[in-house]
């Protein structure tokens, strides 16, 4: 160690110079903005107000696509529920009333606590039908079935803004509400 | 019974004042940390909606750790346990008291020091008090029952040792060029001028010892970067099984030695309370020129210089607390048995010789 540094004082004042440059700028910022000039302080993004904008290929909340009359685009084909590598997908097919179209899912539960996000069920729909575009990421709850989402929960969704802020909000299963 | 209020109003200023400030260090900590970390800092604690900047956040800490469980392990020795943070924080309110906060006022014919406790004895009672404090951190590693927490109070002992042996010899420089023990009297030397225009504070005359001293100051503090005996991140220390407000206690404590060193330093080195130039009167320049003011300005002026130098020496102590990393323990023991003493010796023999030549103290 260079002699210098062996004495501490030097290497401690240079350290406090720094830090302390940083305080008092930082500080000069904080008054600046509290006086309406457009300058920032900290690089803190206050969450739960602001958000980092996501990428637009980031994969959110999963959402089933409806057609003209509300109607899932899905054709419950099962492509999804098998490339699934979690089987977090599950279908009951049924009949659509409308004779050109083959089937229609009666029920299409995603059980998000097993869920990777690894998008195989986007890729997989010959119907572009499900896709997971909603920006939505927030989805804790207090029990296991909860995070289990309903065909018509799924249906409700909006894909979210292009700077990848939710549209449709947060939704929150009966068993989660407070 | 005029002189019972006035004592108990002293008392209460000093109690208030180091207590209030002990539990604002931490938000300051908080906030400090976070503007020199380019964050904002904790802000969410709000009462009806309003955050004033965090600062409901020191109260929401105090409301959690009196609710939290104090837990108290089994082998524990009951007694001893229960009192080992009442005494730490004990001492270190305690040891505020005989440093005064503003010169010696005049009123209705009354000699009043605004001081809380008039000492011949002033800084050694400070240093005692200081000292002291190491039995509750002690005595709190010991009763816990906890093999951690005895080597906790163990690094603890050491550590406070090391750097209460370099504070006592440090302040012996001032002392000697002050001529005195009593803080009060200590203040009033510093406010001297020397060659007719240098105020004669410590940091002028003793720009070595002050280093020392507040080196030794931070290590009695027991915090980063002298926190061995504490290291809640990984190590552990004397405090391992103390929870709830006991645990809270403990910090208090550190956060009140904060208080006491930063006061003992600006009693010491940066002139007390005095204000540059500022006589009983107003203002004398060193050009001649003078400013009369009210006796009371003086004093509210002064006051407050006692209380914005204090401020400063924290925000000081907090800006190294987050600057450096923790020294090593064997580090911590040489820096304060190799370096901090042996350098403390040499500033007393240097202001004995420079006194000697010069003709002795200024009193």
């Amino acid at each position: 160690m260079p002699t210098a540094q062996r004495f501490y004082l030097r290497e401690v004042l240079d350290g406090v110079a720094l830090t302390a440059g940083h305080f008092f700028r930082n500080m000069g910022r904080h008054i600046a903005h509290a006086f309406g000039r457009p300058v920032k302080g900290a690089v803190t993004i206050q969450y739960p107000e602001e958000r980092r904008p996501y990428s637009p290929r980031l994969r959110t909340l999963h959402r089933l696509v409806r057609r003209e009359d509300g109607s899932p685009r899905c054709v419950a084909c099962m492509m999804c529920e098998t490339v699934c590598p979690a089987h977090c997908i599950y279908i009951v097919a049924e009949e659509h009333p409308n004779p050109e179209i083959e089937k229609m899912p009666a029920r299409f539960d995603i059980d998000l606590g097993k869920c990777v996000f690894c998008g195989y069920c986007v890729e997989a729909c010959p119907e572009d039908a499900i896709r997971m575009d909603t920006g939505i990421l927030e989805f804790s709850t207090y029990d296991r079935r909860s995070m289990v989402y309903t065909k018509e929960t799924l249906l409700a969704l909006e894909p979210a803004d292009p700077d990848g802020r939710p549209r449709s909000p947060i939704p929150i299963p009966p068993s989660r509400a407070v | 019974m005029a002189d019972v209020g006035i004592a108990i109003g002293r008392v209460a200023f000093v109690m208030l004042f180091v207590l209030n400030l002990g539990g604002l260090l931490g938000w300051v900590e908080r906030k400090q940390s976070a503007i020199m970390q380019d964050r904002i800092g904790a802000n969410r604690a709000s009462i009806f909606g309003l955050r004033v900047m965090g600062l409901f956040h020191p109260l929401a800490d105090a409301l959690k750790l009196l609710a939290k469980e104090e837990f108290r392990p089994a082998h524990a020795d009951r007694f001893l346990y229960w009192l080992a943070p009442f005494v730490s924080v004990f001492f270190g309110l305690t040891a505020f008291a005989s440093i005064p906060f503003g010169p010696v006022i005049e009123v209705g014919g009354r000699q009043i020091p605004l001081q809380a406790v008039t000492l011949n004895v002033g800084v050694l009672y400070v240093f005692a008090m200081l000292s002291l404090g190491v039995y509750g951190v002690m005595m709190g590693g010991w009763s816990s029952g906890n093999n951690f927490a005895l080597l906790g109070g163990q690094r603890a002992a050491a550590l406070m040792i090391s750097a209460e042996i370099a504070i006592g010899a440090s302040i012996m420089g001032v002392i000697m060029v002050y001529g005195s023990l009593d803080m009060m009297e200590i203040a009033r030397g510093q406010g001297e001028l020397l060659w007719g225009w240098l105020p004669k504070w410590g940091l002028v005359t003793q720009p070595l010892a002050f280093v020392l001293f507040l080196t030794a100051g931070i290590a009695s503090t027991k915090r980063i970067p002298f926190d061995t005996p504490e290291c809640e991140s990984e190590i552990i220390g004397y405090f391992v099984e103390y929870s709830g407000m006991k645990a809270g206690m403990f910090m208090m404590a550190d956060f009140l030695e904060t208080v006491v060193v930063a006061g003992m330093t600006t009693a010491l080195f940066l002139g007390g309370w005095q204000v540059p130039y500022l006589a009983a009167d107003g203002f004398h320049f060193p050009g001649g020129a003078h400013l009369g003011m009210p006796a009371a300005l003086v004093v509210f002026l002064q006051v407050m210089a006692f209380v914005i130098k204090v401020s400063v020496m924290i925000f000081f102590m907090m800006l190294i607390r987050w600057t450096l990393p923790r020294f090593r323990y064997d580090q911590a023991m040489r820096l304060g048995w190799l370096g901090l003493f042996p350098l403390s010796i040499l500033n007393i023999v240097v202001t004995g010789l420079v006194l000697l030549a010069t003709g002795g103290p200024a009193s």
